[in-house]
């Protein structure tokens, strides 16, 4: 086997398969030491799963590893950290019912005698390292009452608490929005040192610009190409990724002032999350909502599906003054809600692609009396994963061995199946690769068009101004402003996401 | 159903699955129930050699069979339960109230049998309307809540009955235990609990693998919470699915007394045990999510050959739940294995 001894990590001719589907063949990616190496490819090109494999979670097949030139066989995750491979999975891997310290020293945690925990020093500890990375985290807070946001923090700051050589970072942004990305960004470029590198997988292309030194490109688990940085344009990469050019400058389609209202909040109010917030969403429109982490977007949804309860509030849908008290009343009355956090609140891990796709129409359209059909339910699910070219090897996959952008695709699928007149979708495009959020894009453009009216949730900042009609930006729990298409920029949206919190640090 | 045009219909990246993978997975889940069909063969096989003379008897046969009825009424209901996430602790203790219950109809009150009969299942399935509404609007975890209902139920079944067998009149009540021992195909020798056990059975497959009802059940014990946000009225389901498996509770009531004669207040607790054991050796999983009705079939006949079979070949009552117990941990370890090394491949 050639390895060359120059490089941090080298990946030669890796071949990995599960049953139905070649996740990698022929692979190979090489890091040099002191560098950040991005990885992109499309949704189920094999990212994770390379990464899986260096990490021990896998076992491949076929190929070789090296670390500073020396062969690298790693059966189990404890392994791999002991040879100084840490990693930031897609999915969040932290246990809910414990705190933030305990979950970052989880399996290391400081004691005395071998048996005895020593908690002080634990958050002592925990005190340093969070300082250090500059986060601003609770050590004793719990995770499970954590954002999606700043657990990914606790993530990162676990895996920058080992003594790692090569940090491997899967979609470690998806939950970021852009104040958190520079941060991380910082994080990352204080890690590198001429003994370390960083393997950095992304769907967010603008980001590769600003923190990688080379970029590899993947396609269907096959090497395509190495780029660097400095030498190559976005446009390139991308064609390179998805094999076509994909337009990133469209604006939205088909604004107008003129459409009646469908949906209107007022007043709504939360016991500690929310203050007063109101806003219209029209019929047709795709309404955005822009905001800082913490900002009240995702509580206003599930306040407003009744997922969770509101002190008060006025909702009027088609006209009429309505009470929802649970996500199930809001979906008869056409409603329908997509979490931002997809294992957790969107997807039923063990079961089928079927299933996920139609569980919440099966009621109103696949049966007869209380029998299922059977057969409708499977062509509607490979109506939708046709649609949105959801890669699976079959309807009956558990939709745990998908990959992280095509169990997004599946659960927007289940809302697109539903056919509800309001949908409420928090950050729909979470994990899903540039061409794919493209096609979605351009499908709730035409679902808008039809109209369906849109409350799109987002953090990524491109996706508002690419998609939104208007913009209702939050911050602290108000809505400080609302934008039309035409005033909204990013200047615009972020100086109205921080006014509240600048109001709050005067005196 | 979509109007929405498919923007740039490039090259469906969906791989297509071969007929021949389809059969393959369609196989594998056979085979693990061939597995499980074998396990009891060999099982029974072998209390045959040991105690040629007495186990593999007609009569011996029959007795096991009626065991596995009651165990098997019991079980298809703690596996609708289990499958979504929770767990019934109510169901032996259950039995026996409504076996009391249906006395007290039928004995006391003199009601007819079909109308005993309707009422006993009702009063089964208002049992665990009462689970599931401590489950789901009290918000008590399964465990407890059901774990009270047994105490309620094994009191409740000593007071109705006032600490005593009510016996059923051979005369007035013979069509109630014609349900059990009688013979519907005059001299087939199959005693009627057969095609209860089986009416049972294909009940709770279609309720399970067909119905909305089992639809919403794996949902649930897969992700609760992702159930509720795609706007499935889980609270509702719940409270259904723990009636559904109430009513089976009242039908293994039925049986027991049917086949006894009697309604014996006392012998409840410990079936919730057999049920649930019946239901983990099926193949249905505790974490909730999966499950199966003809496993759990399957795992009440085994649990009944070991019951029956330690007896016979006299092994004192003591050393049987020790045998029981490791059975248990062996044929669910063995299955874990198999899950293992399927995901490993
Ligand atoms: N455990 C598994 N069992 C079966 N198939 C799997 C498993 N893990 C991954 N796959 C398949 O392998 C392929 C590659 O998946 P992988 O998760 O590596 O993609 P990815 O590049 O990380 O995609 P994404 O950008 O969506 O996260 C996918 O088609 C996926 O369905
Ligand atoms: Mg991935």
């Amino acid at each position: 086997m050639e390895y060359d001894p120059t490089l941090l990590l080298q990946v030669e001719d890796v071949h990995k398969s599960f049953p139905g589907v070649n996740a990698l063949s022929g692979m190979r990616l090489d890091l040099r030491h002191g560098e950040v190496l991005g990885l992109v490819g499309e949704n189920g090109a094999g990212k994770s799963t390379l990464m899986k494999l260096l990490t021990g979670i896998y076992i491949h097949q076929e190929g070789e590893f090296f670390l500073d030139g020396e062969p690298l066989r790693v059966r189990t995750p404890l392994d791999a950290e002991k040879r100084g491979l840490s990693i930031i999975h897609q999915e969040l891997n932290l246990v809910s019912h414990l705190t933030v310290a305990e979950n970052i020293w989880l399996g290391r945690e400081p004691r005395s005698g071998g048996v005895f925990t020593k908690p002080r020093e634990q958050i002592a500890r925990t005190r340093d390292l969070l300082e250090r990375l500059e986060m601003d985290l609770d050590p004793k807070a719990l995770v499970a009452n954590l954002t999606v946001a700043k657990q990914q923090m606790v993530e990162i700051a676990k895996a920058l608490s080992f003594d790692a050589k090569v940090l491997i970072m899967d979609e470690p942004t998806s939950a970021l929005n852009e104040t958190e990305v520079a941060q991380l960004h910082t994080l990352i470029r204080r890690f590198v040192t001429p003994e370390t590198g960083v393997v950095y997988i992304t769907h967010r292309m603008p980001e590769l610009k600003s923190i990688t030194d080379r970029i590899t490109v993947i396609r269907d688990g096959k090497y395509i190409t190495t780029t660097d940085t400095a030498t190559s344009t976005l446009d390139e990469i991308i064609s390179h990724m998805v094999g076509r050019a994909i337009d990133t400058s469209a604006k939205p389609v088909n604004v107008r002032d003129d459409r009646e209202v469908i949906l209107s909040v007022r007043n709504l109010t939360t016991k500690s999350a929310l203050h007063e917030v109101s806003f219209d969403l029209h019929k047709g429109e795709v309404l955005g909502f822009a905001g800082l982490m913490g900002a009240g977007r995702t509580e206003t949804a599930r306040a407003i599906i009744g997922a969770d309860p509101h002190v008060s509030a006025e909702i009027t849908l088609r006209g009429t003054t309505v009470t929802i008290s649970n996500p199930a009343q809001a979906a008869r009355m056409g409603i329908g809600y997509l979490s931002e956090d997809r294992k957790k609140y969107g997807l039923m891990l063990n079961l089928d692609v079927a299933h996920n796709v139609t569980i919440s129409s099966i009621q109103d359209k696949f049966t007869t009396g209380p029998f299922e059909k059977k057969s409708a339910i499977r062509q509607a699910a490979q109506d939708a994963v046709e649609l949105l070219k959801v890669k699976t090897p079959s309807m009956t996959q558990q939709v745990k061995f998908l990959s992280g952008g095509n169990q997004q695709k599946a659960i927007i699928g289940r809302w697109l199946v539903k056919d509800c007149d309001v949908l409420i979708f928090d950050e729909p495009t979470r994990g899903i690769d540039v061409g794919a959020k493209e096609e979605i894009y351009q499908l709730l453009n035409h679902l808008a068009e039809q109209g369906k009216s849109i409350i799109m949730i987002s953090s990524e900042l491109p996706e508002i101004l690419r998609m939104a009609h208007r913009v209702v930006v939050m911050s602290d729990g108000y809505v400080t402003g609302t934008l039309q298409a035409d005033e909204a920029t990013q200047e615009s949206i972020m100086a109205l996401a921080t006014t509240r919190l600048s109001e709050k640090e005067l005196p | 159903m979509f109007s929405a045009a498919n923007p740039d219909p490039i090259q469906d990246s969906t791989a297509v699955v071969t007929p021949e993978e389809k059969q393959a997975g369609i196989w594998k889940q056979r085979l693990q129930q061939l597995l499980a069909f074998a396990g009891l063969l060999i099982i029974f096989l072998a209390f045959s050699i040991v105690a040629p003379t007495t186990f593999a008897t007609y009569s011996n046969v029959m007795n096991i069979l009626f065991s596995a009825v009651v165990i098997g009424c019991l079980a298809m209901g703690a596996t609708l339960v289990i499958v979504s996430a929770g767990i019934d602790l109510s169901v032996g203790t259950g039995m026996a109230l409504c076996a009391v219950m249906a006395a007290t109809f039928m004995v006391r009150w003199g009601l007819p049998v079909w109308l005993g009969i309707l009422l006993t299942l009702a009063f089964g399935a208002f049992i665990g309307l009462i689970n599931g509404t401590a489950v789901t609007i009290l918000g008590l975890p399964p465990f407890i809540a059901t774990l009270a209902m047994m105490m309620i139920c094994q009191g409740l079944a000593l007071v109705v009955s006032n600490v005593a067998p009510i016996y059923f009149d051979p005369v007035d009540h013979a069509s109630y235990m014609w349900i059990s021992t009688g013979n519907l195909i005059p001299g087939s020798g199959f005693p009627n609990a057969i095609f209860v056990l089986i009416l049972a059975v294909v009940v709770a497959y279609i309720l399970f693998n067909k119905t909305i009802l089992g639809r919403y059940d794996v949902s649930i014990g897969s992700n609760m919470e992702a159930t509720a946000l795609s706007g499935i009225n889980v609270k509702k389901w719940l409270i259904l699915i723990y009636a559904a498996a109430g009513t089976f509770t009242a039908l293994g009531g039925i049986m027991i007394s049917a086949r006894l004669g009697s309604a014996q207040p006392a012998t409840g607790a410990g079936y919730e045990m057999q049920a649930i054991a019946a239901t983990v050796i099926g193949g249905t999983s505790l974490a909730g999510g999966k499950g199966s009705v003809i496993g759990t079939l399957i795992g009440a006949l085994i649990i009944s050959v070991i019951n029956n079979g330690l007896q016979i070949i006299m092994l004192p009552q003591q050393w049987q739940n020790v045998v029981l117990g490791t059975v248990i941990v062996v044929v669910v370890f063995i299955d874990q294995l198999r899950n293992k090394q399927a995901k490993a491949r």
